[in-house]
């Protein structure tokens, strides 16, 4: 008796260590960024197949990319577009990287809704945020300093920012930083003379938007390119993807996989 | 099968101090860790750069990590706090210990434990929500417009141009995630570490001392000033140090209303970003083995070394005051 309860309980831990695996495995690792987007996407795929396991981290796109070269991921996930560097060390390995544009993100700069500014250049949000500018005098407003808002140096959000916005230039040292989105609407909220940025999705009406070069964010503006502030989002496979990458990337286009990409508040690419 | 009671006994000592000695392992390996990973950032930026350096510019290319601003964040907050937290709490620990009726006491002193199991993120976000949008929204217009105007219709010479314009700079509050809200809800978070160490170090203070004082003809406050606080003078600055401990390592409250402006603060109104809400803003993105990982490494090294000094401070005084104590008990 003793010896058969032994076996079961070892043949029971075996198992639980090593799981059973059936179906098939999906490891998808890469931006930050598009982390949300994988995860989500992850979740409701796997509902539909319950044999696909996906595996999603988020260690950046360069380690993304590098996972994919290397062999130990199968989708790699880039907030921005392969550098030639990273597409020639592929082919070295037999890699050929292959993108997918798979979401939009689009950043609006934001101000309180007392501000009586509505309309604010490329130029000025770079200097405001260098430090250039300091008061809301020199932006029409009135004789105060402007409370600079701005997001993690870490995070995607402000990687844009710092690439299509500072151009170069560090963020003045002084300007606050919050760890999200939600905390910057809020901060943005109730603070009469800060600006800040804030993703496309988590537009609220508790802040104003500003137009940027005279002209307003939405997703079509997102979408055709006329809006100054944004950038695709991709997943990055070997060659044209097959069997269950396809399946997955597939359904990533797919109006389902979209969808996805909206309700995490990114643009979806339709 | 028996076994003989040695046995037994040896077998017990054995299990004990392997799980005691586990959890010693299991911190020294931690410490181990934190060091071996810390110790990258300083070799590879150069100690004088990285402790004093002005700049936290982790991601920008190429990246510096001057940790000063940090280090002066942390020291700022710490600073306001322990003003406004420690005669607080020292007060109300003499106050629960000494003065209040036995009914009172009983009453006031698990409300005071219960605060400190009060989560601190609800402390965070009450002064983001609240105390914050008081500070731009109610006090800073009362001393940079108001003020203003009545200095200015006073018509006096300086004080209605040089004053009132002054007030008008330099009392704006740009913003309510300052260093002055971290420190009013850091002192939340302190005044039941200090007030319940401080009490319990009041209440062993012999009887006999008392009674002492008032055979003397000493009324209850010199009792309780020139006897039993000098009397306790080592547990009290334990609390203290325990709770700048507390303050120091404090992470949720200065992530969420410090700011987060990495730079050395100037005035009580000014945004500090703190060493814990660095690392806690930035690990969860900061690449794994990067330069940036290693620094922020780094400043929980400098962090723990902090917090290990103080813990190391408030032992020696406790071991040095109650042999003292127990001398004089003889």
């Amino acid at each position: 008796m003793k010896k058969f309860l032994m076996i079961i309980f070892t043949g029971l831990i075996v198992f639980s260590l090593t799981g059973l695996s059936f179906g098939e495995d999906l490891r998808i690792d890469g931006s930050t960024t598009v982390l949300p987007i994988a995860q989500k996407a992850a979740e409701v795929y796997m509902k539909k197949h319950a044999d696909t396991r996906i595996f999603v981290s988020g260690s950046g796109s360069g380690t993304g990319i590098k996972a994919l070269i290397d062999g130990t991921t199968h989708i790699a996930t880039s907030s921005r577009e392969a550098k030639d560097k990273e597409v020639a060390s592929g082919k070295a390995k037999g890699i050929t990287l292959t993108g997918h544009k798979v979401a939009l993100d689009g950043i609006i700069p934001v101000v309180h809704i007392s501000m009586k500014i509505n309309d604010i250049t490329m130029e000025q949000l770079r200097d405001v945020y260098n430090g250039k500018i300091k008061s809301w005098k020199e932006l029409g407003g009135p004789n105060r300093p402007i409370s600079v808002v701005s997001r993690d140096t870490s995070s995607g959000t402000y990687e844009v920012w710092e690439e299509k916005v500072l151009k170069g230039d560090k963020v003045r040292a002084d300007a606050l930083l919050v760890a999200s989105n939600g905390q910057a609407v809020q901060t943005i909220a109730q603070n009469k003379f800060a600006i800040g940025y804030i993703g496309i999705g988590y537009i609220d009406k508790s802040v104003k938007i500003l137009k940027v070069n005279g002209k307003s964010a939405s997703p079509a503006s997102v979408r055709d390119g006329s809006w100054p502030v944004a950038r695709p989002l991709f997943m990055y496979t070997n060659g044209k993807p097959t069997g269950v990458i396809g399946k997955f990337i597939h359904f990533m286009m797919s109006a389902e996989g979209q969808k996805v990409v909206n309700e995490v508040k990114y643009v979806s690419i339709q | 099968m028996a076994l003989r009671w040695q046995t037994k006994e040896k077998a017990i000592e054995l299990i004990v101090s392997t799980v005691g000695l586990t959890s010693v392992i299991i911190l020294l390996l931690i410490g181990f860790f934190l060091f071996k990973e810390a110790f990258y950032i300083f070799f590879k930026a150069g100690v004088m750069k990285v402790l004093f350096g002005m700049e936290w510019y982790p991601t920008y290319d190429p990246p510096s990590f001057g940790m000063l601003p940090l280090v002066a964040g942390t020291l700022a907050v710490t600073l306001l706090t322990a003003v406004i937290a420690i005669p607080l709490g020292l007060a109300t620990a003499v106050y629960i210990a000494e003065i209040a009726h036995h009914k009172v006491k009983e009453f006031l002193k698990p409300l005071i434990e219960m605060l400190a199991s009060f989560p601190s993120v609800v402390l965070g976000f009450f002064g983001m929500v609240i105390i914050a949008p008081m500070l731009s929204n109610w006090l800073s217009p009362i001393l940079s417009e108001t003020l203003p105007e009545i200095l200015r219709s006073t018509n006096l010479p300086f004080i209605s141009t040089t004053l009132a314009e002054l007030a008008y700079n330099k009392l704006f509050i740009a913003s309510g995630l300052n260093i002055s809200t971290a420190a009013l809800m850091l002192t939340v978070r302190a005044i039941p570490v200090i007030s319940s160490i401080a009490e319990d170090a009041l209440t062993a203070v012999p009887r006999t001392y008392r009674e002492a004082s008032y055979s003397l003809g000493a009324n209850k406050w010199e009792t309780i000033l020139k006897v039993v606080i000098p009397a306790s003078v080592s547990g009290l600055s334990i609390a203290v140090i325990l709770g700048i401990g507390t303050i120091i390592g404090e992470t949720m409250i200065v992530l969420m209303v410090a700011g987060g402006a990495a730079v050395i603060p100037c005035g009580i109104f000014d945004p500090a970003r703190p060493m814990p809400a660095a690392i806690a803003a930035e690990m969860a993105e900061a690449p794994y083995q990067s330069l940036h990982y290693h620094a922020l490494f780094g400043v929980g090294a400098l962090l723990f070394l902090i917090t290990f000094l103080l813990s190391l401070l408030s032992d020696y005084i406790s071991k040095k005051y109650r042999s003292v104590r127990i001398g004089e008990k003889i």
